[in-house]
């Protein structure tokens, strides 16, 4: 357990040496100021929603691309043999760099919460929503997470691991919105498959054991897979 | 220490390690030799757990690598190929944490100033591994590997791309540490297992093809002897003399004649010394003997017997 925590602030010490964590602060909460602020002037009422949804969005782009070199970057400099040679057991060498990644993004995330302060400046916005939109997030970006290192941990090729990681989270994001082209069981399959259905529960406030254990369960899945991934090299 | 029994490896449809056997005692400073491509990697990265024996018995001090692979791991200081290292982090930070990742903690940086000075670190502490030579990077590969103290230390070519000296500064610390510690050395480069092994376990094609000390596999395998002899005149009647030596099989005149010498190439009888015999020879016939030389098999005739390969070196 020790050595997991060793690792994740070793990988939490290189996303700020190798300026990737600058970067990836900066550009996103350019992103979502910038576009939560045109919202807000339009709307003219004081809530986060527009912010969680744009949030949503971009971060379908900016979490491949925090877990893209997670493993595919050993995997091309050959550290990995370093890593996997040393007495600790591959689940944990997975989980302590989830964990690394998982608070940098949380960081990120919760640095938009001066948005907040913002407009309870200006007005009264509902203090409970936005917690609750903050957890969502949280769980959602987790599981977004989980499909990035699982992707990083297939390819030597950090490129690769990204548009990967992309097409898989897209599609998880996408299957809410395409859900009505489907007839009504396949429906309720897809429905349930779907990130944002669960995410828009918990946001509403409706925190349901069966949200949360899905997301957890989506992250168990594809660390579950990233594990067997790494491992499937000793049988080649 | 190391026991390997019926050791397979197969990739797909080639086979890389093809049955091999073969125990390491405690102490031994192995030289584990072959061309590239011959399955050296390969048992190696078996041993340390990094890939799947495909089938065979491989145990570590009585673990065996596959269901007791951490006990395995936390034996063994492993420096894999190319010396693959954390670019981004400076050279003390990457040791320690090596040394963390080995769930070793207490007297933390003793060791690693132990570990530092052992591999003559001092001067490139401070600075990222990034910014490191060739020869540095491999002192750090090696720290990093003994950082944990462990009783195995295996190094696959710890000293390719290194210039003369640091070779030898690299040899001269294995050999140090060969003195405590049971090192498995892989190489292709012969000089450098002669130099710092106390066996040598030559493989090709997945096979082992020979196991001994240098000495004794250059025993079993020397065969006729080599003498070259330079002489200056009297080419004729000293052929004449030397031909009717017993312990001279042939004799070959090796290059052009010249005015100056004639370089001949003697095979002799296993075992034998003709030298003195020719020297008397020569002054009898009035010959000027320039030089002489009786060859030893080396250990690069044996291995290209044995391999059917040229050295790189």
């Amino acid at each position: 357990m020790k050595q997991l925590l060793v690792l994740t602030a070793r990988e939490f010490r290189s996303y700020f040496d190798s300026a990737v964590a600058y970067v990836v602060i900066t550009l996103f909460l350019l992103i979502a100021g910038w576009q939560f602020s045109t919202a807000l002037f339009l709307n003219n009422t004081p809530d986060l929603r527009t912010l969680f949804g744009i949030m949503r969005f971009i971060l379908l782009f900016f979490i491949p691309a925090i877990s893209m070199r997670l493993f595919s970057e050993e995997k091309r400099v050959g550290t990995i043999e370093l890593l996997m040679t040393l007495p600790i057991k591959d689940w944990q060498l997975v989980l302590g760099k989830f964990l690394a990644a998982y608070l940098l993004i949380i960081i990120t995330i919760f640095l938009t919460f001066v948005h907040y302060i913002t407009i309870a400046l200006l007005g009264n916005p509902d203090f409970g929503a936005s917690i609750s939109g903050y957890l969502g997030l949280i769980f959602l970006v987790g599981a977004y997470l989980s499909i990035g290192i699982f992707t990083s941990s297939l390819t030597q090729n950090q490129i690769v691991a990204f548009i990967l990681g992309f097409v898989i989270i897209f599609v998880f994001f996408i299957l809410d919105k395409v859900v009505f082209l489907f007839p009504g069981f396949i429906a309720n399959i897809i429905e349930f498959i779907s990130m944002d259905y669960h995410l828009n529960n918990i946001s509403r406030g409706v925190v349901d054991s069966r949200d949360v254990l899905y997301f957890i369960s989506m992250m168990f899945f594809f660390l579950f897979l990233t594990v067997q991934s790494l491992e499937s090299r000793k049988w080649k | 220490m190391i026991n390997v029994r019926n050791l397979i490896k197969q990739y797909g449809d080639t086979i890389a390690v093809n049955n091999i056997s073969f125990e390491i005692e405690k102490g031994t400073v192995l030289g584990f030799l072959g061309p590239n491509g011959a399955g050296k990697t390969t048992t190696v990265r078996i041993i340390t757990c990094y890939l799947s024996p495909t089938s065979g018995i491989v145990t570590v001090d009585g673990h065996d690598v596959l269901t007791d692979s951490l006990e395995v791991r936390r034996r063994i200081g492993y420096l894999p190929e190319n010396t693959p290292l954390y670019m981004d982090m400076n050279v003390v930070d990457f040791i320690k944490f090596m040394h963390k990742m080995r769930g070793q903690d207490g007297a933390t940086n003793k060791r690693i100033s132990e570990v530092v000075e052992i591999c003559g670190l001092e001067k490139v502490v401070a600075k990222n591994v990034s910014e490191l030579s060739k020869g540095f990077r491999q002192r750090v590969g090696l720290a990093q590997a003994l950082v944990h103290d462990p009783d195995i230390l295996i190094l696959d070519e710890p000293t390719v791309g290194l210039d003369p000296n640091q070779i030898i500064e690299i040899r001269n610390l294995i050999k140090t540490l060969g003195e405590e510690k049971t090192v498995v050395l892989c190489s292709h480069i012969l000089p450098e297992v002669e130099a710092t092994c106390n066996r040598v376990l030559i493989i090709s094609d997945g096979n082992i093809v020979a196991d001994g000390t240098p000495g004794q596999l250059r025993g079993s395998f020397e065969g006729k002897g080599r003498l070259s002899v330079l002489i200056k005149n009297n080419y004729d009647s000293f052929l004449e003399n030397v031909s009717r030596l017993e312990s001279v099989e042939k004799v070959t005149l090796k290059g052009k004649p010249t005015e100056e010498s004639y370089e001949l190439d003697f095979e002799i009888v296993k075992g034998a010394d003709p030298r003195e015999e020719i020297f008397n020879i020569c002054k009898n016939n009035d010959t000027v003997l320039l030089g002489m030389k009786l060859e030893e098999t080396s250990l690069e005739d044996i291995f290209r017997r044995l391999t059917g390969k040229e050295l790189e070196q």
